[in-house]
């Protein structure tokens, strides 16, 4: 019990990357697949921003008056690592960009066949 | 001052320059393609110095900015890398010479698009084999996927669909290896290659590492399309419009072989990957039932463009079966084979697009006469088909030589087994469609062609030319292949 208290947002990264992962596999709708692709992306963002987490009292590693009290500013132990949220935002402008191509191509098949339900398209291709 | 930015110029040159496509084409339309051939060319002469660079004085070190790595991002140009990139700006320039009259037939209102697309792409590709940086090479798949599937996209009918099912499964590849990313940096807190296998093997025995190594494998699997995660790959290259087809099929498949090459052998130790885990008899066994696979699904199709897509399946198992042998020499075919690969499939995907640009149409049905009707592209055609098949004087003889002696030297007589059958079902495939190609059925064809009757009508220039300058790019491979080893791929052989 201790143990999924103090690793929740793991557990949480995990359900939701299934779940995404669900929808990919499982509904037919393209709309609701492409849905499901961006909670597995989202999934990830969480899972990165979780390991840059620190509980309690953890400082921000800025250099403010860094000549007088350097070893206090930077201390590896103690702050919170900015890098992976950093990260994250190129990631969501990936998803983002990954989103709108896939809609993009989902628009383009309701132009043609006028349905967005994957087994009708597979019948009118064939 | 210029040879010491080339590196990363091999890049900027080509992203900046598919941000301004839109713009030139915006001015004048038939203004993009001598700007893209030209933007290539620029490129190609930056990668053949960096190699000649690497070959002659060693390893490249290029920090972005003046920041020094583990903290800023590097870029690293070793002996394998250096042969990525000439092979990917080579390639896509030919493709870029090719293109004009294939996109006229195909696409003839979406040339600007495409042309954008198109260097995006090579942007993805040459990003992906230049970098030293894991987050960095994450970004820039994303770049040549997005690119690969907006391009495919536009093929014919169907096209959107195969574009949509490989958008998803890509999507799931990228995010498995950002998943990797994620766990390794963890436990090292560095993104830069060089210093992740400086501070790795203290922690090979952690759980984490396994975890982050499978997410790596499991992803770049699904980007090179391994057989059983292939399903993507058939669909989308069939369809796919000529051009962009000739690009992506070549090199997306080979450029993932190179991330996992990178992943296995730089950031992690040969030793993590060989010795530690079994990893390297599961591609082994991978790789063995991707080329029997490939091979006897290619046997089944009727269609050529698709049936050169189970002949890349195959040979995706070769380089993959190859690295799992785990020997140098194994590896060093290998690593000639990706070289081999890249050029003829170029070939193949070439050809095919002539072919569907002459006949409208890619069913090995509709090919009768065509020898006599097009034989410079069709002798082409016949270098191609013996190197694929793995004749001694054309390039894929020599890796396939290396990759069995490298299994027989293991023992590994499955491997051997599977070249071999994979060779045996190659002759086959190419012998059906020169047998299609040689006599006229006359009935099969359809009407047009034989109001032309017997004469030559062979495929216009810009597309010819390409298409020869890789017939001969083959035999030359073949027959420089032991300078090519002993100055390129013998440094690329990770140190076992």
């Amino acid at each position: 019990m201790d143990f999924i208290i103090a690793k929740y947002n793991y557990l949480i990264y995990v359900i939701l990357m299934m779940i995404g992962f669900y929808a990919m596999i499982a509904k037919n709708n393209l709309i609701k697949k492409i849905i499901g692709m961006n909670i597995f992306q989202t999934a990830i963002i969480l899972f990165f921003v979780s390991i840059a987490y620190k509980k309690g009292g953890a400082t921000l590693p800025i250099l403010t008056h860094a000549d007088a009290h350097g070893e206090h500013a930077i201390q590896v132990a103690q702050y919170l690592n900015p890098l992976p949220h950093v990260l994250m935002l190129t990631a969501i402008v990936v998803s983002i960009a990954t989103l709108g191509v896939a809609l993009a191509i989902a628009i383009m098949m309701y132009r043609k066949y006028h349905t967005l339900e994957e087994d009708e398209i597979l019948k009118a291709i064939k | 001052m210029i040879i010491e930015q080339a590196p990363p110029l091999i890049v900027i040159i080509v992203l900046m320059s598919a941000v301004a496509t839109p713009l030139i084409g915006w001015l004048r339309k038939d203004l993009c393609y001598p700007w893209v051939v030209l933007v290539l060319l620029a490129s190609t002469c930056c990668s053949v110095l960096v190699l000649n660079t690497v070959i002659h004085e060693g390893v490249i070190h290029y920090y972005m900015g003046g920041w020094l790595p583990p903290w800023g991002i590097e870029y690293v140009i070793d002996h394998l890398n250096a042969m990525m990139l000439v092979l990917i700006t080579g390639s896509s320039l030919l493709v870029a010479i090719y293109s004009k009259r294939s996109l006229e037939a195909e696409l003839p209102d979406r040339t600007v698009s495409f042309y954008t697309l198109f260097l995006l792409q090579v942007t993805g590709f040459l990003g992906i084999v230049i970098t030293g940086d894991v987050f960095n090479l994450y970004v820039f798949l994303e770049i040549a996927s997005l690119s690969g599937y907006a391009l495919i996209a536009t093929g014919e009918e169907g096209a959107p669909f195969a574009a949509f099912r490989y958008l998803i499964l890509g999507t799931v590849g990228a995010c498995f290896y950002l998943l990797g990313v994620g766990y390794l940096y963890m436990v090292t807190g560095s993104l830069n290659m060089a210093d992740l296998a400086e501070l790795l093997p203290a922690l090979y025995g952690s759980k984490v590492i396994l975890v982050a190594f499978a997410f790596f494998m499991v992803g770049i699997a699904l980007k090179m399309a391994l057989f059983p995660l292939h399903m993507w790959l058939p669909d989308a290259y069939t369809k796919a419009p000529s051009a962009a087809s000739a690009l992506i099929a070549p090199l997306m498949t080979k450029v993932a072989i190179y991330i996992m090459l990178r992943v296995m052998f730089t950031v992690f130790r040969p030793y993590f990957s060989i010795d530690l885990l079994p990893v390297t008899k599961i591609m082994l066994y991978a790789g063995i039932i991707a080329i029997f696979a490939g091979a006897v699904m290619a046997l089944a199709q009727r269609d050529f463009k698709r049936m050169l897509c189970y002949v890349v399946i195959a040979e995706v198992g070769y380089m993959v079966g190859g690295v799992g042998v785990a020997n140098a020499v194994a590896i060093k075919g290998a690593i000639l084979h990706i070289m081999n690969d890249v050029v003829m499939t170029l070939g193949l995907f070439l050809v095919a697009g002539i072919l569907a640009y002459k006949m409208k149409n890619h069913e090995i049905t509709a090919f009768d006469n065509i020898f006599k009707k097009m034989p410079f592209t069709m002798a082409a055609f016949l270098v191609v088909a013996l190197s694929v098949i793995g004749v001694p004087p054309t390039c894929g003889f020599f890796s396939k030589w290396y990759l069995i002696q490298g299994s027989v030297m293991a023992g590994n007589w499955t491997f051997v087994v599977a070249l071999l059958f994979s060779s045996l079902v190659n002759i086959i495939l190419f012998f059906r469609i020169i047998e299609t190609g040689y006599y006229d059925f006359g009935a099969s064809g359809s009407g047009h062609a034989h109001e032309e009757g017997s004469g030559v009508s062979e495929a216009p220039l810009s597309m010819l030319i390409p298409t020869i300058v890789v017939a001969a790019a083959i035999i030359l491979i073949g027959l420089y292949n032991q300078s090519i080893i002993t100055n390129i791929i013998n440094f690329a052989v990770p140190k076992l």
